[in-house]
């Protein structure tokens, strides 16, 4: 197998979407999504069971689909990466069949690799290779972190601060259903946001004080002052300000993740800031992460609004990464780890 | 005209190397495990080992042979998602099995036999077999209503059918779960007739758990 530019498919099946991409290096070449979003709307959150018969329905046309889009045969597949963990356990396992049985079909290595590491080393597909350290603001539906990332794409990371409760996602999506926006609720946050005032309602900023670690989140608290203002205007018989609360709310949490990832990085001595996870799609939080770097003399880093989501491109962009750096291959027992630990890149 | 098998649809995870082409399919390999947590983990190992000891290759496969449930959701998945993968990266057409018929497939001599699987939550898959040949769609009910309804029989088989060998009450015959030989009885035909490949729908038999969210409570009560 060639470790230089490896070709590599890439299956991603956490949680609602189907993904599977491929790329060539650094190179992205296809990047299919098959989405059961609107299957869970009516729901009001993701359901494992509905989303797992998704992923079994959508998996072998979506592979084909990668395919065509990237020009590549079957054949062609230097090596097979799955994402092994954290997420649904029902959903992970689908997509780790598919894999163990793509690998031993086409006698392929196989890497069962971690989904938050994923998030990170998408970025060089659309950013190129970075010869030094960066740190890495990791933010989506189920996680909040910042991450000292020595490689982007290597094995070594440490996580310098988490959520102690909600993931900023979860906020989004709980904020979303009090206002009656729908689910999911990041993007319908976002778009309602663009018409209202940001500094209309002081929401709290978590984990700002003092005494709190000055790495750490939290937005449980936020949620809960969101829907009390909410409950308080319906009360007094007021129409709720739709757009104003989205705005403040939104401002709020963008305005934590982004303080804090330049601190860390400015602590650090890292020049570099990475930004991912379906959170960084977020409009606010990219302009506001970037005003934030330039004021800070940092570069900031972060991949189109497509590739932050879930896919199989970004699975793809890690296992390439590890081949070319000689990673020893997943075994084909290898389990599923719907908490696998932040700092395990590769199961073995 | 070799065909590889599995079967995830009970607590087994089942994985086989049939060659078909003889009127009677021979068994080549043949790798079984009961362990209803792992299927994920050990399937490919045991389709594997089954391909090493019998000296073959992928490419000297004809079909992909798989038991189609009904079964617990999660293993099921895991085979029919395995089968079809490897169906789709070899080219080889995919043929699924109900999962019962395999294990009827044992007893082709029983008159009227019922098969039942376990399908936890205290209920059972189950389905009526005359020689060998179902009659009707596999269902999941509670053993008692079949006692009920006087879903008889002249003998039982399958795991459901020990677990509730009490309530059902009927001769409980050998063969919990569905063997690689079954498997390879009810699929032969289609492997040695070329047929065309099938899509393998999972018989999940029931519809997902999933519940409309109420109205939210105030935090403010
Ligand atoms: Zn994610």
């Amino acid at each position: 197998m060639s470790t230089d530019q490896p070709l590599v498919l890439g299956i991603e099946t956490s949680c609602d979407e189907t993904g599977v991409g491929i790329v060539r290096g650094t190179e992205l070449l296809a990047d299919a999504v098959a989405s059961s979003v609107e299957q869970h709307a009516r729901f009001g959150g993701v359901v494992p069971e509905v989303a797992s018969r998704a992923h079994l329905q959508a998996m072998v046309p979506t592979v084909h689909r990668a395919c065509a889009e990237a020009g590549v045969a079957l054949a062609d597949i230097d090596a097979i990466a799955v994402t092994a963990g954290p997420g649904l356990a029902g959903a992970l396992l689908v997509g780790v069949a598919a894999a163990k049985a793509y690998a031993l079909a086409l006698d392929k290595p196989l890497y069962a690799v971690n989904h938050l590491s994923a998030h990170v080393a998408v970025d060089l597909l659309d950013n190129g290779p970075l010869d030094q350290a960066c740190i890495a603001l990791l933010v989506s539906g189920g996680h909040s972190s910042i991450l000292q990332v020595p490689r982007v794409g290597g094995q070594e990371l440490t996580e310098l601060g988490a959520t102690l409760d909600d993931a900023a996602g979860e906020a989004f999506d709980k904020v979303a259903r009090l206002l009656g926006l729908g689910f999911p609720g990041g993007p319908l946050i976002d778009r309602a946001a663009r018409d209202g005032d940001r500094d209309a309602i002081a929401f709290p900023r978590g984990m700002t004080g003092a005494h709190d670690d000055p790495l750490a989140f939290s937005f449980s608290g936020l949620k809960t002052a969101v829907a009390r203002w909410v409950e308080a205007r319906q009360r007094a018989g007021e129409p709720v300000p739709v757009a104003d609360v989205a705005a403040s709310f939104q401002e709020a949490v963008v305005d934590v993740l982004s303080a804090k990832a330049v601190r860390a990085a400015t602590e650090a001595g890292i020049e570099h800031l990475l930004l991912g996870g379906g959170v960084a799609a977020n409009s606010r939080l990219r302009e506001l992460t970037a005003q934030r770097c330039e004021r800070a003399g940092l570069r900031l880093r972060v991949p189109r609004p497509k590739l932050c989501t879930d896919n199989g491109a970004m699975v793809a962009a890690l296992g390439a990464q590890l081949v070319e750096h000689g990673a020893a291959a997943s075994r084909l027992d290898v389990a599923t780890d719907s908490s696998m630990p932040i700092a395990d890149v590769l199961a073995r | 005209m070799l065909a590889l098998v599995l079967d995830t649809s009970s607590a087994a995870v089942t994985a086989g190397l049939v060659d078909c082409a003889p009127d009677q399919p021979v068994l080549l390999a043949e790798r079984v495990t009961v362990d209803a947590r792992a299927h994920a983990e050990l399937l490919i190992p045991s389709l594997r080992a089954c391909l090493v000891s019998a000296g073959v290759r992928i490419a000297d496969l004809a079909a992909v042979v798989a038991g189609v449930g009904p079964g617990p959701y999660t293993g099921l998945r895991v085979g029919l998602m395995t089968a079809a993968a490897l169906a789709d990266a070899t080219g080889l057409p995919g043929y699924g099995v109900c999962s019962l018929d395999a294990i009827a497939a044992a007893h082709p001599d029983q008159q009227d036999l019922l098969v039942a699987g376990d399908a936890r939550r205290k209920e059972v898959y189950w389905a009526r077999y005359r020689h060998g040949e179902r009659i009707g769609e596999p269902a999941v009910s509670k053993p008692a209503e079949l006692v009920a309804k006087r879903v008889g029989g002249s003998a039982m088989a399958g795991a459901g059918a020990r677990l509730y060998a009490e309530v059902l009450g009927l001769p409980l015959l050998d063969g919990d779960f569905p063997t690689v030989a079954g498997l390879a009885a009810c699929a032969a035909e289609r492997v040695r007739d070329r047929a065309p490949g099938e899509v393998l729908v999972p018989l999940y038999l029931r519809r997902p758990d999933a519940v409309e969210p109420t109205a939210r409570k105030p935090v403010t009560a």
